[in-house]
């Protein structure tokens, strides 16, 4: 079971940013997972208060939100990190070497893949596949695709972040 | 090849550089403004700059073609733009250092056409990516595009039109071949006040890219091809399903619409008939499992993305239970040539039951990767040596996969089968969504299928139990066998459960998920009997059961494996022979990698005992040293 967040939001956090993505919809059944993608888009994952927001605008059962945001793994039950680092583990990535790019990001960064580290400041998991096999191993931060990876690479890249800052 | 000939510098030039997703992550965008800033600084009147779709050559990116000359530059960086505005662009010399380089013999090749990984294409579906500005209509217009729409409803009944596809016989290029034209008739013949046409760009395949590639490059051909489509089976709403992975896909496909719309080729009574079709992007969520029909289905009408058994099939029951077309990107995209051009053009490509080309996406351990469109029937080798360029590094070919987690893993002996829909399901593999990943000796068959399995196990959605539970089963035999712990009698299980899962399970995922285990079992037992028998990994690439050491005659203690050692596992002192210590070694490799060429003193074995010392000795000192010193 995946559990839900222990954050602290209430209804009166979540209402006013909801009010205005629900102002776009009419309240039909299939407008859930635009809904979804449009609030995980304001808070960057979907708050407990949001979901039960969200049943109410759709007159949906809670346990229905819940279902589909577990399904699909775009959806995130708990907060992520402010720079989201995906690495592929697409087919041509994987003959290519992602297994080592993955662990030297997670040796970096002293992370799992799905996890988030304590200062909320990176957030690492993996990825089925980002279309870009032709410059595998790849990974992304955030909307940045990073080609043709390699352990040596994974410093410089996740540095260059570090010193943008 | 023909030499660049040097032109006048005055000539009106356009560079148009790909600015598809994967030369975007080599900062296309920022090469464009750097030209554009460029041209202005030298006050070039004839020079302009553009930009295309991906040209599918992604390996060799960001890549740019100079017209009308036709020049292809390879691997252009911000750096370059300067050389180029004023060398080529200002004084008509082409700057040859960015030329590609054929992989086989090394030479440069100035112009386009001239390289084999494109001028042995035959490029239909793909025939306007890297062609035209995916973002300006009217480019798509002036390649007559739109015409075969204007043509359709103006001179053809819907009957006609299903006709005219039938006799092409053009069929499904999502994977599983169903002929399109059939396809199009159930759903014209299904009584329904609302009927639906959906555009499947939910491209799950994890290798696979030419969807992404055709909707970033061409999304006007797609989205003729589908109303085309609306007009056969009389929709007058449609959705085009593009996983959210695609952003960039996501945004040219819905300015695209925009665009149509303005023009009067989509909305209500479109080029002034009674026809009308309003097209909706939605965004998938991620989930791999939404690539099938009924799956897709739910998931635009907002539920879990779970397939449901048919029949009722979707041409009678689809979407919120109304008549309903879905076809592939590549499919629709086809569509709109065969009425240019006739159904009689279109079955003069390919064999007797697989009409037409297919595209791949050629990705791995392979010189030309990217995307690569081919007459079906064609012969795998040709695919992989002549347009692929062969394996990189002097490797030896072992696999390629192709179908993706659905599909199977073909060993040499198969290079010389025509790749078409039957041969491909023959040899227990599949055309799938068309991924080809090439392997080479250094790929472990039971981890391929260990990775594949690990796949569809997490992307299964649950319903089916053999699926559900089979995979997980499955997937926990191929990592026991991979961490040496496997059993004889693994092979004979993995067999039994693949069969059951395939037979039962309801959908597409299920009933292929066992294919890459069946596959490699087939054609490559012996690498699942070294790993059970000899806890030997023949490829050298299972990490529990190989080992590094450091050979003591070739070592000359220069220490930088200890220092670029993660584990600290490696002793030795200056002009000391290195040892690794194994109980501590995680066997990353990075002591192999870093070891100086010239010395070559680390090697990777599997289920073999290498002779090195327990403790660091003194380096042997070389007879050449020895020789050198007698002068002093």
């Amino acid at each position: 079971m995946i559990p839900l967040t222990k954050d602290n939001l209430t209804k009166a956090d979540v209402q006013d940013k909801l009010e205005e993505i629900f102002s776009h919809y009419k309240g039909e059944k299939q407008e859930l997972i635009p809904i979804l993608q449009e609030a995980q888009g304001q808070f960057r994952y979907l708050p407990a208060a949001a979901m039960r927001e969200i049943a109410r605008f759709l007159r949906m059962p809670e346990s229905t939100i819940y279902g589909v945001s577990t399904f699909y793994s775009q959806f995130k039950l708990t907060p992520l990190g402010k720079k989201l680092i995906r690495v592929c583990r697409g087919t041509a990535c994987h003959v290519r070497g992602a297994a080592k790019v993955l662990a030297e990001i997670e040796k970096q960064l002293g992370l799992k893949a799905g996890e988030t580290s304590d200062d909320m400041e990176y957030t690492l998991e993996t990825v089925a596949c980002i279309g870009a096999c032709a410059l595998a191993p790849t990974m992304t931060i955030d909307s940045e695709t990073y080609g043709k990876m390699t352990t040596k690479k994974v410093a410089e890249v996740l540095g260059v972040r570090s010193k943008a800052e | 090849m023909s030499e660049a000939k040097p032109s006048n510098g005055n000539k009106q030039r356009t560079i148009y550089i790909c600015q598809g997703t994967g030369c975007i992550s080599g900062k296309s965008f920022e090469i464009t403004e750097a030209l554009k800033k460029a041209i202005v600084e030298q006050g070039l009147q004839g020079a302009k700059v553009d930009f295309t779709g991906c040209h599918g050559f992604c390996e060799q990116g960001p890549v740019a073609i100079v017209e009308p000359e036709g020049i292809f530059y390879a691997h252009v960086t911000v750096a370059d733009v300067q050389e180029i505005v004023e060398s080529h662009l200002r004084d008509g010399k082409p700057v040859e250092r960015l030329f590609y380089k054929d992989p086989v013999s090394g030479e440069a090749i100035p112009y386009h056409k001239d390289i084999k990984f494109y001028s042995m294409q035959q490029r239909i579906i793909l025939r306007n990516c890297g062609r035209l500005n995916p973002e300006r209509i009217e480019d798509y217009m002036a390649t007559g595009g739109y015409e075969s729409l204007n043509k359709v409803l103006k001179e053809m009944t819907p009957e006609q039109l299903i006709d005219e596809i039938k006799r092409s016989g053009l069929r499904g290029r999502g994977g599983a071949g169903f002929p399109t034209g059939t396809k199009w008739e159930f759903c014209h013949n299904a009584v329904g006040d609302q009927k639906y046409m959906i555009c499947n760009a939910d491209e799950g395949d994890p290798g696979a890219f030419m969807d992404r590639s055709t909707m970033e490059g061409d999304p006007h051909t797609v989205i003729e091809g589908m109303t085309i489509a609306a007009y056969a089976i009389g929709a007058s709403e449609g959705y085009i399903y593009i996983r959210a992975e695609y952003p960039l896909a996501v945004k040219r496909v819905r300015l695209a619409i925009q665009q149509a719309e303005e023009k009067g080729f989509l909305g209500d009574n479109i080029l002034g008939s009674d026809f009308s079709l309003h097209i909706h992007v939605k965004e998938g969520a991620g989930a791999f499992v939404c690539g099938e029909e009924t799956a897709l289905m739910a998931s635009i009408e907002g539920k879990r993305g779970m397939p449901r058994s048919r029949p009722p099939f979707p041409a009678n029951s689809g979407l919120w239970g109304k008549p309903t077309t879905i076809n592939n990107v590549k499919s629709l995209a086809t569509v709109p040539v065969i009425i240019t051009k006739g159904a009689e053009w279109y079955a003069g490509t390919g064999t007797e039951k697989s009409k037409g080309t297919c595209v791949f996406a050629l990705t791995g351990k392979i010189a030309n990767s990217g995307l690569i469109e081919v007459p079906m029937g064609i012969p795998l080798r040709k695919i992989i040596y002549e347009i692929g360029g062969g394996i990189p590094g002097g490797k030896k070919f072992k696999a390629v996969q192709t179908g993706g987690p659905s599909g199977g893993c073909l060993p040499e002996s198969y290079l010389d089968q025509p790749v078409d829909y039957e041969s491909l399901s023959a040899a227990g593999s599949m055309m799938g969504s068309g991924g080809m990943v090439v392997m080479d000796e250094e790929t472990c068959m039971v981890d391929v299928a260990r990775y594949f399995l690990s796949f569809t196990q997490a992307e299964s959605c649950g319903k089916c139990v053999p699926c559900r539970v089979g995979t997980k089963q499955m997937l926990d035999i191929l990592e026991r066998i991979c961490r040496g712990e496997g059993k004889p009698e693994d092979i004979p299980l993995l067999q039994q459960l693949g069969e059951q899962i395939k037979a039962g399970s309801l959908c597409g995922l299920g009933q292929t998920a066992p294919n890459p285990v069946l596959t490699t079992l087939r054609y490559f037992r012996d690498e699942y009997e070294a790993h059970i028998n000899e806890k030997r990994c023949p490829a050298l690439s299972c990490t529990k059961l190989i080992s590094f050491y450091i050979l003591p005659d070739k070592c000359q203690g220069c220490g930088i494996c200890a220092r670029n050692c993660p584990s600290e596992c490696i002793v030795g002192d200056k002009r000391m022979v290195h040892v690794i210590d194994q109980d501590k070694c995680v066997r990353c490799g990075t002591c192999l990698e870093v070891c100086p060429e010239r010395f070559g003193a680390v090697v990777k074995v599997s289920a073999e005992k290498v002779d090195v010392p327990d403790e660091p000795i003194p380096v042997k000192e070389k007879p050449k040293v020895a020789a050198a010193s007698q002068g002093e």
